[in-house]
């Protein structure tokens, strides 16, 4: 159960800042799982009135703010016409509909969710993570960082011309993945993104040579990849099934 | 805290603690469709329309609700003649899990579902174990008027 003695929804970013780094608080995001997680703070900082919930297109990229929920960001047209519903299909089968209703994008990426399909998907393409304080980062980038007093503001899309493909596998319908995988290919360049590992994502970036021989390429990258057992599954389970989905994928946006 | 919400169109003001769930507060206030199950927002049993979209009351606190519009099955026009059909359909068995299959139903109904598989899909989150769910999905057929 998580349990504060305050509970604020600022009006915008600078508001939340300052209570953030001012007392004992935490931004909750969507909120979901209360009762998974045992925490206790001052103040909990609830961010649904501070207008982060745009979706905007212009013509080089896609804004997508922080407290846009799954379902709205699924829901969108421009995500709907983004790779052909890439990430519209990667968020529709992400738990029940009504938890989509109350995850919210900033809520899932800022925690570093290591079961996160979305993170995975977005890892492929140019995604920027927009912060208040740190400014902007790339998502890879601020995977690997500590950063913990600051507040997501919105990510970043940028529109290439990309083949992208997303494969998981879970235990049920709407359980976590035990393995997620996304690709991406540009004219000489291939993204592999590997979730669910159960740890968080992993990107690894290739020139589109290497893939001359996918079965060869793909028990290279497994080598690299670092994978572990948890309650869901076991690490050799994890190593197997991501070699065959990776293949998939790779046939999928190579051939 | 004290919060102001919106209850089935009826204004309800309530003191509560910053972090008390807003299942707790709804059944405090009287609400008793609302009914808990599994308490990790999984099962659907807890759903309420909150501004007009479904979610689980167990997943939410009940602070966010300050201001807002919910919705439970005692404030749905539709909830009987669902009720109704699941019901004659064999559907209601120990009923449970009925006010949140309503709510979302009627909400799929509102946005227009009318293909039973995308209606599956959108109440994956809906559990029940009484029914084995084919009883429910044909009166699911009939209240979205399935056209296929």
């Amino acid at each position: 159960m998580i349990y504060f003695k305050e509970y604020l929804k600022p009006k915008n970013l600078q508001e939340a800042y300052e209570v953030l780094t001012s007392k004992n608080a935490k931004i909750i995001g969507g909120a979901t799982f209360l009762k998974l997680s045992n925490q206790s703070f001052e103040t909990a900082i609830d961010l649904i009135d501070a207008k982060l919930d745009f979706i905007r297109e212009s013509e080089n990229e896609i804004e997508i703010g922080a407290m846009v929920t799954l379902s709205e960001f699924g829901d969108n047209p421009i995500i709907s016409n983004l790779y052909n519903g890439f990430l519209k299909n990667i968020t529709e089968n992400i738990l029940s509909f009504q938890m989509r209703n109350l995850i919210t994008v900033g809520g899932t990426i800022f925690p570093k969710f290591g079961f996160s399909d979305l993170i995975t998907g977005l890892l492929v393409l140019e995604t920027e993570v927009h912060l208040y304080k740190n400014g902007k980062i790339r998502l890879e980038d601020f995977l690997n960082t500590k950063i913990q007093k600051d507040i997501l503001e919105k990510i970043t899309i940028k529109k290439k011309p990309l083949a992208v493909s997303f494969k998981n596998i879970k235990n049920s319908e709407y359980d976590f993945s035990i393995i997620n995988i996304a690709v991406s290919k540009s004219e000489n360049e291939v993204k592999i993104a590997v979730g669910a590992r159960p740890a968080m994502a992993v990107l690894i970036t290739k020139d589109l040579n290497f893939f001359e021989d996918i079965d060869k390429a793909v028990e290279s990258l497994l080598n690299k990849i670092k994978f572990s057992d948890d309650l869901r599954a076991s690490k050799i389970y994890r190593q197997k099934v991501c070699k065959a989905l990776l293949k998939r994928a790779l046939r999928e946006v190579i051939q | 805290m004290r919060i102001k919400l919106k209850v089935n169109n009826k204004t309800e003001e309530i003191d509560i603690e910053p972090h008390e769930i807003l299942l707790d507060v709804l059944r405090k206030l009287g609400y008793y469709s609302v009914r808990r199950g599994c308490d990790t927002g999984m099962c659907g049993i807890c759903t309420v329309l909150f501004d007009g979209k479904p979610i689980p009351s167990c997943s939410v606190f009940a602070a966010r609700a300050d201001g807002h519009e919910i919705t439970t099955v005692e404030g749905l026009e539709d909830a009987k003649a669902f009720a109704k059909l699941l019901s004659e359909e064999g559907a209601d068995q120990c009923g449970y899990c009925s006010p949140g299959l309503i709510l979302n139903t009627v909400y799929l109904k509102k946005i227009g579902v009318k293909d039973l598989n995308k209606a599956k899909i959108k109440l994956i989150g809906n559990l029940c174990r009484c029914t084995g769910y084919e009883s429910q999905h044909r009166a699911i057929t009939k209240f979205l008027g399935v056209t296929k």
